[in-house]
């Protein structure tokens, strides 16, 4: 009897113990949110949230912090590396799923896989090396450049599209595209006006994924942007990203200054909130 | 007709055009670092010492391996134990699970700069008082955090697939619940919690952004865990911002490449191989 009440001590603390460890990522995301905040909202009330928001100046050595120009790089550079990523992504993903002969993609695949495990390092130490040099002749500037950021950040974001894009177009029942061949239209036409409107949301989300990931970004955008802390005024001209703010001037910020890195850490968390809200909603949508 | 014909040409086009321009784009990256990494490999790099003349990579290869060893010992066993929670214990629907969930996803979303500005506040800035500073451990536990999520999610995948006639097994022989899950579900769960392990180490020595200021940037072998260090990606960070050394900077990116890619591809085997293996069984 009391050798079975001490195996149900044991089994009420280890149960105990498990709840307690899946716990912790909720503890994570409170502390998180706490620090963040706690540091980074007086801040901005100091430095006024107007200013902090839409001032267009950052010269911490004056105290002037305005963190618009950030804010418009982070959404240029995403969008860039979007407009860049989005289309090959899907129609590579098209391409794997239904195009691809089953001995090729055996070998595709996994390459494809590798790209998701380069570390971002190494993707800027890449842009720096090939994609700056690159712009840096053929059109006679600096380099680093938002061009420069949204083809690395294009890049990074190709396998989370492919990925995710591939496995919703293939969970189109075959019925659709059967049904189209069936009424006469061709492979092609068939997997891009039958499969793909009913992959949509799938796709959707795979977007909103790659965006996640190119906003928070950090160290491959900073080592090819050129992080002028300015208005972004071309393509071709450098600009500075929230999360490349924040890496290139912890080091050496305390005060206001550091405060304020925290307020631009903000700034970025809420980005990222809403993009997961987005895909959150969007997911729902698929399961309903 | 004509019309129709044309456009399925245009279409089979862009595809084409499309894989061919992504897979040219990942051989080119792979091919580039590859070649400019090994040519640039030296015995001289992997001397024992860095110093300003030889800058060696091997104090930051060695920070590696530490940064991985205890950022995992934090991680995973949290992970793990998590995972058994929401699978074998947790109600699905009770309102701390849907919570749990939440996070978790949130967590993972979370850019590395955050979870490094965390890390930097929490566990150098506040805890300074504490004798804190960058360290190894103010890094490690950051990274734990960031791993967290992806050694909950795959120890669940891996639980979620054991059948339930082990666990029925198990029970009906008489074994508690706490042994069931020990002796039988675990187990037989280990590849995939694996794959994910393996899939987090990838992570760590891959990540710069959460290590720059919790971990710091010394270029030495730290004494303790209390010290700082620089890890492999740091390492080649910090040769950036400290003006280029080529050199050393190519044959780091491909150590990072090399390490980088085996053990992706070896987490995806091994969760390869534990699904089929559940088909067969």
């Amino acid at each position: 009897m009391s050798s079975k009440k001490s195996k149900s001590v044991k089994e009420n603390i280890m149960k105990a113990i498990f709840f307690i460890s899946a716990f912790m990522s909720v503890v994570a995301v409170i502390l998180i949110c706490i620090f963040l905040f706690a540091n980074g909202l007086p801040a901005m009330k100091k430095i006024g949230f107007a200013e902090f928001l839409l001032g267009r100046t950052w010269r911490p050595g004056n105290d002037i912090y305005g963190v618009f120009p950030m804010i418009i790089g982070s959404l240029y550079v995403t969008a860039g590396a979007l407009v860049i990523g989005v289309p090959v992504g899907i129609l590579s993903a098209i391409f794997l799923a239904r195009f691809c002969p089953p001995k090729l993609y055996k070998v595709v695949k996994p390459i494809i896989n590798l790209l998701a495990g380069i570390p971002s390092v190494v993707y800027g130490f890449f842009g720096l090396m090939v994609i700056v040099p690159f712009i840096r002749n053929t059109f006679n500037v600096a380099g680093t450049s938002m061009l420069a950021a949204s083809l690395v950040l294009g890049i990074m974001i190709l396998p989370t599209i492919i990925g995710m894009s591939e496995a919703s177009i293939r969970a189109v029942p075959d019925s659709y595209y059967e049904g189209s061949l069936a009424l006469g239209a061709s492979h092609e036409r068939s997997v891009f006006y039958s499969l793909l409107p009913a992959a949509k949301s799938g796709i959707l989300s795979s977007v909103i994924l790659g965006m996640g990931r190119a906003v928070g970004e950090t160290m491959a955008v900073v080592m090819v942007a050129g992080n002028q802390p300015v208005m972004p005024s071309g393509v071709l001209k450098g600009l500075r990203t929230l999360t490349a703010n924040i890496v290139l001037e912890m080091g050496y910020a305390a005060d206001l200054h550091r405060e304020a890195l925290i307020s631009t850490a903000v700034v970025l968390f809420v980005f990222i909130l809403i993009i997961n809200l987005l895909f959150s909603i969007i997911k729902k949508g698929v399961k309903s | 007709m004509k019309a129709a014909k044309r456009q399925s040409v245009f279409l089979r086009c862009l595809v084409y055009i499309s894989a061919g321009l992504t897979i040219t784009t990942v051989v080119g990256i792979l091919i580039y670092i590859l070649i400019k990494g090994v040519s640039h490999l030296s015995w001289d790099l992997f001397a024992f010492k860095y110093t300003s003349e030889n800058v060696s990579l091997f104090p930051a290869l060695v920070n590696t391996v530490t940064m991985t060893v205890v950022s995992l010992l934090i991680a995973a066993p949290m992970g793990i134990f998590s995972g058994i929670y929401l699978v074998e214990y947790a109600n699905r629907d009770s309102k701390a699970v849907k919570l749990i969930r939440l996070t978790t996803e949130t967590l993972s979303g979370i850019p590395s700069i955050v979870f490094g500005l965390f890390g930097y506040l929490l566990f150098v800035s506040s805890a300074s008082g504490f004798g804190w500073g960058y360290s190894m451990l103010a890094g490690a536990f950051s990274l734990a955090i960031m791993i967290l999520p992806v050694i909950m999610r795959s120890t669940e995948e891996a639980l979620k697939s054991v059948p339930d006639t082990y666990r029925e097994g198990s029970f009906g022989l008489g074994a508690g619940k706490l042994r069931t899950v020990f002796k039988i579900v675990l187990p037989a769960a280990m590849p995939g919690i694996l794959a994910g392990i393996i899939l987090s180490i990838g992570r760590i020595v891959g990540e710069t952004a959460v290590l720059i200021y919790t971990s710091g940037t010394v270029a030495h072998i730290p004494k303790n865990l209390m010290g700082s260090g620089r890890t492999l990606s740091v390492h080649l960070y910090a040769l950036w911002s400290e003006g280029m050394n080529t050199e050393s900077a190519y044959a780091t990116a491909v150590i990072l490449v090399v390490t980088v890619s085996l053990l992706n591809a070896l987490s995806a085997y091994l969760a390869k191989k534990f699904t089929k293996g559940n088909l067969n069984g």
